[in-house]
């Protein structure tokens, strides 16, 4: 479904990504895992196409297509969503005419009519359930006012109603207390299927808990240092990140 | 005299005799006019707007009313407000033939200028009319003044509220040449009355166009006074209006002016509060492209104690657009206790495009709450990013947020009609689609 082979990427002089290989196939959930500065809300960032990372080497596919020459608005309709670690607040657009020009936008590229006004409303009030989201939240302003645990579900509550093939996690359990964490992982979980994939970016382990992964990577200073299962997680979560970075100096020294 | 104003000359001396009681009123304005001339860029209240160049000697000016008949008129008429009281001026001249007036006369009087001068309405005439020439001392108010004998009288009697809105529709044919139209309206709001005026302006037959417009406006106490100003002329229409305000006894105004095209456009709104308990909202939108200059001065004069006024102006300039906004809020030396809130907010999307703002608070009074911001800026880049990234297309991104920009201004029109006919307006020029 998707693979990076040695992505390099840079904001303005500073090299972040330094030569990134994953390969992510339909149903495996990965989780990036690292500490801070590493790289891992980079690599969200570049694999959505945020413009302000310039891409200086390697490729990415994304179900055979070459990912790094679609818009964001492209990758977004090929399947592809990032849940944002800080979503943005827009004032005067409501959540839910937002929703309903993303999702009509998505089915207009893929050759369908769009759903009118009750199909939209049923389709909502369904995933409205999975993320425990209220509707006069969505009749709100984007995420104007809402708490870290509102805009996070809000996030997944997007993904459930855009359907994408693979999706990013960053940070999603930055700012959570244990039950929206809780909420928000439940959603997660009934949105995985053998053909969706997810790629989860955390820092702590406490998320794989709750959203247990196939795969587990260590993103150090730029490049995929260590890769394994879900016992990698747990082995970080005893150690600290500290041993991977004694472990990684003393190879290369 | 100025050569471009020849012309201007002769059709003043064709109306002479033609009014009778206003006969000093445009006289006396007549020589103000020909003593000032037309404001140049040395002018520090026309700096940006170079409205004497549009003068030349080719204008066209109605001295005795065009031949039109009402299937002309009823074009122009705006969607769903049929039912509407309708004042029509046509190449700046009321036409009380073509006017439709559905309010009862108990309620509402419209009548011309003149003959209101020469009536029971007199003293209200000679009390009011030109007062806002102490605001705006220049040749540009002064040239309507000369021609107000074709002006409008309207009143809205003591305790009633006009149930329909008044809508006022300026209508130039430009196709004989440059058509010059000086509309001129005395509004009298009288005590606990109610009314919505909104006003509108039309440029038919494809040529250039001037509208040089005095509207004044008395409120009296405990009355209400909505006004909209909505213009949408094309790029060949230009426009330099006042409105003129005073709220003569406790009441409330509420004000909002919504431009999205036209050449030079100016449009000055003053707020006089004269009474103790006065509020007064102003709103303004303005949309623009291509060459397109919006310059908005604003008056507030707080002249009394314990005045609220609230004010918020909001400008998106696409291409070589150019907005202005000036804002003026005076407290005098007696007003205390005012409050005075004023907000100027700009983005610009063309990388011709500008915008020039300027808060001017005098303020004479030790116990008060002012506060004025302004912000000139771009799109959000995040938010841009978060829309794109759930697939909205570059265009509908910019649109939702320009959108969500505008929305609160828009909000502000009390009138659903007109705010539904004004929210099409600005999605088909933000060219939203799915």
């Amino acid at each position: 479904m998707l693979k990076i082979v040695n992505l390099q990427a840079r904001i303005e002089e500073k090299e972040i990504l330094k030569g990134i290989n994953l390969e992510i196939k339909p149903g495996e959930v990965h989780a990036i895992m690292g500490p801070n500065g590493s790289g891992k809300s980079t690599l969200a960032s570049v694999l959505a196409g945020r413009e302000d990372y310039e891409v200086t080497g390697g490729s990415v596919n994304f179900l055979g297509k070459d990912l790094l020459e679609l818009s964001p608005e492209d990758r977004a309709k090929e399947g592809l969503f990032l849940a944002f670690q800080y979503p943005v607040e827009i004032p005067g657009v409501s959540t839910t005419n937002f929703i309903k020009t993303a999702v009509n936008e998505k089915r207009k590229y893929q050759g369908l009519e769009p759903l009118d006004a009750a199909q939209f409303l049923k389709i909502m009030k369904e995933k409205m359930k999975l993320v425990e989201i209220d509707q006069s939240l969505l009749s709100r302003s984007l995420n104007e006012g809402f708490s870290g645990g509102e805009k996070k579900r809000n996030e997944i509550f997007q993904m459930a109603m855009l359907e994408p093939k693979l999706a990013i996690l960053d940070e999603t359990d930055s700012g959570l207390d244990i039950d929206a964490l809780r909420i928000v992982a439940n959603g997660v979980n009934q949105l995985r299927s053998k053909d969706k994939a997810f790629l989860v970016v955390t820092h702590y382990q406490r998320l794989l808990d709750y959203i247990v992964p196939d795969f587990v990577h260590v993103l150090y200073n730029g490049r995929i240092v260590r890769s394994g299962t879900k016992e990698l997680a747990l082995e970080l979560e005893e150690k600290g990140y500290d041993f991977i970075k004694a472990e990684v100096e003393k190879e290369l020294a | 005299m100025m050569d471009a104003t020849i012309n201007i000359k002769e059709a003043f001396e064709k109306t002479e005799g033609v009014a009778e009681n206003l006969a000093a009123f445009r006289n006396e304005n007549w020589k103000v006019f020909s003593g000032l001339g037309l404001p140049a860029l040395k002018h520090e209240e026309w700096r940006y707007t170079k409205i004497k160049n549009l003068f030349n000697n080719g204008m066209v000016i109605d001295t005795e009313g065009s031949a039109v008949d009402k299937n002309f008129v009823n074009q122009f008429i705006l969607p769903g407000v049929a039912s509407a009281n309708s004042i029509i001026f046509v190449n700046g001249r009321f036409r009380n033939d073509l006017s439709t007036i559905s309010s009862s006369k108990d309620i509402l009087v419209v009548k011309s200028l003149e003959e209101a001068s020469g009536d029971e309405d007199a003293a209200f005439v000679s009390l009011h009319l030109g007062h806002s020439q102490k605001y705006h001392a220049d040749g540009i108010n002064a040239l309507n003044a000369a021609f107000a004998a074709g002006g409008v009288y309207i009143k809205v009697n003591k305790g009633k509220a006009v149930g329909q809105p008044i809508i006022i529709y300026s209508i130039s044919d430009s196709s004989d040449g440059f058509r010059l139209s000086l509309p001129r309206i005395l509004v009298n709001v009288e005590e606990a009355a109610q009314v919505e005026i909104i006003q509108t302006y039309i440029n038919h037959g494809g040529g250039q166009s001037l509208t040089n417009e005095v509207t004044e406006i008395c409120v009296a106490r405990d009355a209400i006074m909505h006004y909209i100003k909505l213009q949408n002329e094309g790029p060949k229409s230009s426009h330099t209006g006042t409105t003129h305000i005073r709220q003569l006894g406790k009441s409330l105004t509420h004000a909002v002016t919504i431009t999205l095209d036209g050449e030079i456009v100016r449009n000055n709104l003053n707020m006089v509060m004269e009474a103790e308990y006065c509020e007064s909202n102003m709103y303004g939108l303005y949309l623009i492209k291509g060459n397109t200059l919006a310059d908005n001065h604003t008056i507030v004069d707080n002249m009394v104690p314990n005045c609220l006024s609230n004010e918020l102006y909001k400008g998106i300039m696409d291409e070589s657009a150019t907005g202005v906004f000036n804002g003026k809020i005076f407290v005098r030396q007696d007003a205390q206790k005012t409050n005075a809130y004023q907000s100027n907010k700009n983005i610009l999307l063309g990388n011709k495009s500008s915008a020039n703002t300027k808060p001017q608070l005098e303020i004479f009074a030790d116990d008060v709450k002012c506060s004025h911001g302004c912000t000139i800026g771009k799109l959000d880049k995040d938010a841009l990013f978060y829309l794109k990234a759930r697939g909205i297309s570059a265009e509908n991104a910019q649109a939702l947020l320009l959108h969500a920009f505008a929305i609160d201004i828009l909000n502000q029109i009390k009138n659903k009609e007109i705010r539904t006919y004004v929210e099409s307006l600005i999605s088909e020029r933000l060219s939203f689609s799915i």
